[in-house]
């Protein structure tokens, strides 16, 4: 059911393309802004095309902000958050979906209730435990929140209840399969496609993850969302400076999307409608 | 079906899924199980809980473990501050002018493209590239074209023939710049969502309604909204959440200062949490407005649950207009946001 209902007229041809413009704009812009000079922008006619000071003023946005440092580290950090997301969600969605146990029922509903519970709640102690593990300001203290998330353990689970049939499972149970061999060989070969789409999810929200980085670290070791921070504090004698910064550091995330930008979207849109 | 399972349903003719009791894994499951409550635990129950221990005492950075207990104070101070309402202000106005305007477009947008267009892999993920965009670039991005002086936006203004506006300074402009960024990184993503909702609604609705004469607004309305309901208020109550918690986008459009603007004109409670907090060492007071926030949104996400329930009561009474019989077949789940 891709097709739609009815053939688009002319001016839903218009529409969409103006709202695909109103969406890529302001990420085209950026690139111009990022060519010109504070006096060339407030111009009478502002320049709609980017030049080559752009490479220039990017050298110099390196200078102010740690951005190479941030990308490696946000690297890192998204990373290590989509490996162990997807692992401990897969094998929880595993356990809630095909294996019986008491309170499974409970503990599940337990698992949903908590996407309820806002993130900045708990900043404080949060910062305060990472503060007496010695991790403040360490990488491993973004990590380690977000290592598994009720969203991917729910996520997976649906996947797992639909995608593998009982009998296949129960099949190799009877061959004398522990549950870890069923999980390994059955399950997670049939589940590829949700972990890759868990995967994707994970790692965009994880690199564009803000408010908790933001407290737990410093500009010393930022991640990239931290270090945009350096530019936008005004040190910066030029907004092409700023602008050459910003998207330095969101044009490798960017391209992964338009690379990958298909599977995400389906994987929005079925994450949408698996109930 | 295996020999055994077979004579099992022999010995205890029961439902079949309880021949998995007796499988093996069922202890093995509780492992499976135990990182994600192990992080759950220690890094969302523990600081929720301990924030409102907190909230009770007269907490500073340096003398962390040394707090003293004032009670209610934190809360009595909070709610007589007019920083506190000034915020609380604010992230409701702020949250309407993001929210509101973005979720009919993207209503709208859903609807243009379940039609069917030729390059819509194209669209959809044009219209989600601001989605993949960090808040943090957009903000940056946005704070330069809506800038007073060397900003697009006054530009376009200008050569209109409209007075320009101080997007910074101003109270509404500033508040609606904001929203913009809101509402431009999220618009597509909610559209996406409701195209999803609205391709599981079944096309014999349609014909059947276009059979009754019914136009394309007509259908639109008594069929397509009907049959998203559930999602639409899945989207609103995680854009409630969201914008109850508005933080960075009000952060890097002032500098990255948490005053929200030189008067505070679009400082959120996320931000005065953050001010109180990690600016002024008041982590008590800070802890306070964190639990007041969670309240809030509690109240909010309550309020919307009640009003669509009350809308649903109201629509099935004899009487009541009459709703086409839609099975939602997509009943949407959270989604990472």
């Amino acid at each position: 059911m891709n097709g739609g209902v009815l053939k688009g007229s002319r001016t839903t041809y218009a529409l969409v393309c103006l709202i695909t413009l109103v969406s890529v704009f302001p990420l085209y812009y950026t690139i111009v802004m990022a060519s010109h000079t504070n006096a060339e922008m407030a111009a009478s006619t502002p320049p709609i095309l980017p030049s080559l000071s752009f490479f220039d003023n990017m050298k110099k946005a390196l200078e102010l902000a740690p951005l190479n440092q941030g990308l490696v580290n946000s690297l890192i950090v998204s990373g290590t958050i989509t490996f162990g997301t997807v692992a401990l969600c897969t094998l929880a969605g595993f356990a809630f979906a095909k294996l019986r146990f008491r309170g499974a029922n409970i503990l599940l509903a337990i698992c949903i209730a908590t996407m309820m519970v806002p993130l900045q709640m708990g900043v404080i102690p949060l910062y305060m435990l990472m503060a007496r593990l010695g991790l403040a300001g360490h990488l491993t203290a973004v990590v380690l929140p977000s290592l598994c998330t009720a969203f991917g353990v729910f996520f997976m689970r649906q996947y797992i209840s639909s995608a593998v049939p009982d009998e296949l499972i129960e099949a190799a149970f009877m061959d004398g399969a522990s549950s870890l061999r069923v999980f390994w060989s059955v399950v997670v070969p049939a589940a590829r496609p949700a972990m890759a789409v868990l995967a994707m999810l994970t790692f965009l929200t994880a690199w564009n993850d803000f408010f908790w980085p933001i407290i737990v670290l410093s500009t010393q070791n930022p991640t990239v969302q931290v270090s945009f921070q350096s530019l936008a504090t005004g040190y910066a004698p030029q907004q092409s400076i700023i602008m050459a910064g910003t998207l330095y550091g969101t044009v490798p995330v960017l391209l992964v999307f338009a690379l990958l930008g298909r599977q995400i979207v389906g994987g929005i849109m079925q994450g949408a409608v698996k109930g | 079906m295996t020999a055994v399972q077979q004579s099992d349903v022999i010995v205890r003719p029961r439902p079949a899924r309880r021949t998995r009791t007796h499988l093996p894994g069922r202890r093995a499951a509780y492992g499976y199980i135990l990182p994600f409550f192990l992080v759950f635990a220690a890094f969302s129950v523990y600081p929720w809980l301990d924030t409102a221990w907190v909230s009770l005492h007269d907490t500073r950075l340096s003398t962390y473990d040394q707090s003293s207990w004032i009670g209610l104070e934190n809360y009595r101070n909070l709610l007589t501050n007019h920083f506190f309402w000034n915020a609380f202000r604010n992230t409701i106005t702020i949250g309407i002018i993001s929210t509101v305007p973005q979720l009919c477009m993207a209503l709208g947008i859903a609807h243009l493209l379940n039609y069917r267009l030729r390059g819509r892999t194209f669209f959809r993920v044009a219209i989600l590239m601001p989605y993949a965009t960090s808040l943090a670039a957009a903000t940056v991005i946005f704070a330069e074209l809506f800038d007073p002086n060397l900003g697009l936006v006054n530009w376009a203004l200008h050569t209109v023939h409209l007075p320009t506006v101080d997007w910074q300074g101003s109270k509404w402009p500033s508040q609606i710049a904001v929203s913009t960024i809101v509402t431009w990184r999220w618009t597509g993503y909610n559209a996406l969502i409701y195209l999803a909702g609205m391709q599981t609604i079944s096309t014999d609705l349609y014909e059947a309604a276009a059979m009754d004469g019914a136009g394309r607004w007509a259908q639109f309305r008594h069929v397509t909204l009907p049959g998203l309901r559930p999602t639409i208020l899945f989207t609103i109550v995680v854009s409630t959440i969201g914008a109850a918690q508005l933080f960075g986008e009000p952060l890097l459009y002032h500098n990255g200062l948490p005053d929200g603007g030189t008067q505070g004109q679009y400082q959120t409670l996320g931000l005065l949490m953050y001010q109180q907090g990690w600016t002024n060492d008041r982590l008590g007071l800070a802890s306070a407005t964190a639990w007041t926030m969670f309240l809030i949104i509690v109240a909010a996400v309550g309020v919307n649950l009640w009003l669509s329930r009350r809308r649903e009561r109201h629509e099935r009474r004899p009487g009541g207009r009459r709703r086409h019989g839609v099975v939602t077949a997509g009943v949407p789940e959270v989604t990472a946001r």
